[in-house]
């Protein structure tokens, strides 16, 4: 079943074209990489689809519902979760909270003036950062943690709406090279056991090789190629673009 | 008006429009170099104004004694600036945002006094300028020289900033500096000369503003808040950091002004309307209107927002089982209170509770939702005032003390639709500029408000009257207006203003609307502040329009921050120990002023996070 349906997208920046008639759709429970060099249009592609931009043209679809031009927060009720380039939580909150908060926006619970905060969905919450296995931090401020273990709290943020689809731009950055891959794994396995889409985009190729099902590849604003890895990697305008320097 | 009469008020409003315009320009490039919201520079301007005139009485009227003691006074300000800037805000750049405001607050209070001392309480008649005091006759109607003068003066001043800004070495350091400071470190620019030479720059400029009117208008002691709240809205509606965004402004907002003074009464379909009235008014309604459209001014830039990681909050614990058996304890000798103290502790006792609530309602929008309210007097005024008019107007003196809290509400609820929409400065300038517009409309509406007198004879109901029964209607209702408001921090509510704070980003991608947060946040906020206001009123028998003016938004900060804004009961602790050092301060000195001023400016650098975060830190390192 198709998650996502990105149409003849298109978005300029005054005379840049960002993105060009790019096209392209994750299914459900499907690991979806894109690529390409700087400045290709990724964030630009991705920003569209999580509601921070508006398309100059094309459809956005999800599950069948247009999603273009909705604000952010519209789109995360519909049931796609986020995580960001450089984390964004809630800093004077504990790792648990932080969870807390997701739950409590999505069972529409945040208005309330009178109840405690801190033991709404506290089970919930702990199941969640099990499944991250952050669960032993759970009491911790975030505002302490590891990089590589914010990460992972996001994650389990993103996942508290019981998402459908997962939008992760560059998940890895700034992680050492061991935590990436460990990171990737643990998407892909939830992605595979809940049937969540994942739409990912990646610098590091042997995380993007290793773990996604597959590949579209953007080269200034435009699709050059998809497919599943082995064909993208075959793919000779891709390895132009790369120039070689893709692990091929 | 006639045509002519238009081309007159034109002049006047180019004319007032120059000085207005220098303080402005001053104010803005400190700001823009060290980041600084400077309270002092209306202060300095008043400064200016007074030195002027002593000067050129001592150096004699005539056309050198008055320039020479106007350029005198201007650089007398700059070398005060110069030396505020070396010995006391050099050492703030790293505190909080709002600290900084607190100490050039505190250095508001220290000049006050000293202008007090100087040159007594008495409004100072400026000279008038010799060789200038004529009139010329335009379209028919006499105007003063010395106002052309100031007309072209505007203007020189301004291509004098943008030669010295583009065309000189330290000129393009102070725009490098405005625009990315990191970076104007990272070229080797000696910061602490550049950072004290545009503050001697910019108070040359309220110095020389201030000294340049002395033909005009008295010195007076009241000028330094008036012209702060008026460079404040300039900068804003020019867009902060921007010298020629300041001369549009002050351009703007002077034309205003002459026009509401020049069209006077109407009479328009059966009312009456008098635009002079509305002049005290009508630069916030500017200020407000731009802030909507233009939230960074009229020729300002976006701000990137990042101000530094600002200060970490820990995690919000509940209350532990000491701090519980304290709560207790205090609860319990306030309830004895009538019986172990006499008149003068309850009555002070009751002013303590009554700012506490006020606080507390302060550190609600301050602290966990992030929202920098610099004008939340307007709030306690309103409930101060709806409570007394109510009664005025025959409600029972019961059902009139629940009518302030809703007047304060509602306006909290109409002023925060805008405050929500902006952060940071523009938001803090903002809720002063709405504090100042109610207190204008109280300050002028005599027939409704009593103007200037306030509102006499607001007593409580008989049951009420004894100063023990009253006593303990204060202690009820500000207790439990206090533990009302923490219940809602601990609340999701609470948790979701903290969350918009720490993350904007992250609260809406995980559904939150900010705004109606923010917004619902801010008017619960007005609500507590307006009951505090209507105890205060009952309290007091008699309220005046000072219930909203700054000096009373400038307490609750001095509370909240002294006590520490990272906790929960600082702000009780910093209201109890400034109500009562202000009032026994006010009992031994005549410079009640600036004895506060110093012990605050002691305080700030002494505990840069506030006094009960640095207690509790200290307590925290004990037991670990
Ligand atoms: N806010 C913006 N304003 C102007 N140009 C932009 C903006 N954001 C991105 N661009 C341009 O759009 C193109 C695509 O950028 P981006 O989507 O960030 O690429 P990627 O994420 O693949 O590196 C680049 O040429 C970039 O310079
Ligand atoms: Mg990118």
């Amino acid at each position: 079943m198709t998650a996502l349906a990105a149409r003849n997208l298109c978005k300029a920046y005054g005379g840049v074209q960002a993105v060009d008639d790019v096209s392209f759709s994750v299914a459900a429970g499907e690991v979806l990489a894109m690529i390409g060099p700087n400045g290709a249009g990724k964030t630009t592609c991705f920003n569209m689809v999580n509601g921070q931009l508006l398309p100059d043209k094309g459809t956005l679809e999800f599950e069948g519902r247009s999603i273009a031009g909705r604000a952010p927060r519209e789109i995360w009720r519909m049931g796609v979760g986020r995580t960001f380039q450089i984390t964004a939580t809630f800093a004077s909150m504990t790792v648990r909270e932080n969870v807390q908060m997701a739950l409590l926006s999505h069972y529409r619970r945040l208005a309330s003036l009178f109840s405690v905060a801190a033991r709404q969905h506290r089970e919930e919450a702990e199941g969640l950062l099990e499944r991250v296995g952050m669960r032993d931090q759970a009491e911790r401020a975030c505002a302490v943690l590891a990089y590589g273990d914010l990460k992972r709290v996001e994650l389990a943020i993103a996942l508290a709406n019981a998402p459908r689809l997962l939008l992760m731009d560059e998940p890895t950055a700034g992680m050492a090279p061991g935590e990436r891959s460990e990171l990737m794994q643990l998407t892909a396995d939830l992605a595979r056991d809940s049937n969540i889409a994942v739409l990912f985009t990646e610098h590091d190729m042997d995380v993007v090789f290793t773990h996604a099902d597959r590949i579209v590849v953007l080269a200034q604003g435009r699709l050059i190629a998809q497919g599943d890895p082995a064909h993208v990697r075959a793919d000779a305008r891709v390895r132009e673009v790369y120039l070689g320097s893709m692990h091929a | 008006m006639t045509a002519s009469a238009i081309l007159i008020q034109f002049l006047n409003g180019l004319a007032s429009a120059s000085s207005l315009f220098f303080v402005a320009a001053g104010l803005s490039l400190i700001f823009g170099v060290t980041r600084i919201v400077n309270f002092a520079h209306g202060s300095l301007y008043m400064l200016g104004t007074y030195m002027g005139c002593s000067l050129v009485e001592y150096f004699g009227r005539t056309p050198l004694g008055f320039w020479g003691g106007v350029l005198i006074a201007g650089l007398a300000a700059a070398l005060i600036g110069a030396m505020i800037e070396a010995t006391l805000l050099r050492r703030l750049y790293q505190a909080p945002e709002l600290l900084q405001l607190l100490a050039t607050f505190a250095l508001v209070l220290v000049i006050k006094d000293f202008a007090l001392w100087a040159w007594g309480p008495e409004d100072v008649l400026g000279p008038r300028a010799p060789g200038l005091d004529g009139a010329v006759t335009i379209a028919g109607r006499a105007f003063p020289e010395y106002d052309l003068l100031l007309i072209a003066l505007g203007p020189v001043v301004l291509g004098l900033l943008w030669l010295l800004l583009t065309r000189t070495r330290w000129g393009s350091l102070v725009r490098a500096a405005t625009e990315d400071r990191e970076m104007a470190g990272a070229l080797g620019v000696n910061q602490g000369w550049l950072f004290t030479g545009v503050f001697a720059l910019g108070s040359l400029l309220a110095g020389f503003g201030g000294a340049v009117n002395i033909p005009r208008e008295p010195a007076t002691l009241m000028m330094d808040l008036s012209i702060i709240s008026d460079v404040f809205v300039v900068v804003v509606v020019g867009g902060m950091g921007s010298i020629p965004g300041a001369f549009l402004a002050a351009l703007l907002i002077s034309e205003i002004k002459a026009f509401c003074i020049g069209i006077g009464e109407v009479h328009a379909y059966g009312i009456d309307i008098s635009f002079s009235k509305l002049t005290l008014v009508v630069e916030f309604i500017v200020m407000a209107i731009v802030l909507v459209i233009r939230p960074w001014g009229l020729l300002g830039r976006a701000a990137s927002v990042a101000r530094g990681p600002g200060t970490l909050e820990d995690p919000l614990r509940s209350p532990s089982r000491h701090l519980l058996a304290l709560g207790v304890a205090v609860l319990g000798v306030l309830v004895l209170m009538p019986v172990l103290g006499d008149a003068y502790t309850l009555v002070l006792l009751g002013d303590i509770l009554v700012f506490a609530l006020f606080s507390v309602s302060l550190h609600f929008i301050i602290g966990p939702a992030g929202m920098h309210s610099f004008g939340h007097a307007a709030y306690f005024g309103l409930g101060a005032y709806g409570a007394a008019l109510a009664l005025k107007h025959l409600v029972p003196m019961e059902a009139a003390l629940f009518a302030g809290p809703f007047v304060a509400a509602l306006g909290a609820v109409v002023f925060g639709w805008f405050c929500v929409r902006l952060s940071g400065v523009y938001l803090a300038m903002l809720t002063l500029a709405f504090a100042q517009i109610t207190w204008s409309v109280v300050f002028q509406w005599d027939s409704f408000t009593g103007g200037s007198n306030g509102v006499v004879d607001v007593w409580p109901a008989a049951w009420l009257g004894s100063k023990t029964a009253y006593y303990y209607l204060t202690l009820v209702l500000a207790t439990a207006g206090i533990l009302l408001l923490w219940r809602m921090l601990y609340a999701p509510f609470g948790y979701a203003l903290r969350a918009v704070r720490d993350s904007p980003l992250r609260a809406d991608a995980i559904g939150i609307d900010a705004r109606r947060f923010q917004w619902a946040g801010f008017s619960l906020a007005g609500l507590f502040a307006g009951l505090a206001g209507a105890l205060y009123a009952f309290s007091k028998g008699s309220i005046s329009p000072e219930v909203v003016a700054i000096p009373r938004s400038v307490d609750g900060l001095v509370m909240v921050l002294l006590g520490g804004i990272q906790t929960l009961t600082g702000p009780v602790a910093g209201a109890a120990v400034f109500t009562w050092l202000q009032d026994t301060i006010a009992r031994n000195t005549d410079f009640w002023r600036a004895t506060l001023g110093v012990i605050i400016l002691i305080l700030v650098l002494a505990f840069p996070q506030g006094a009960t975060g640095m207690l509790r830190r200290r307590f925290a390192r004990e037991q670990s």
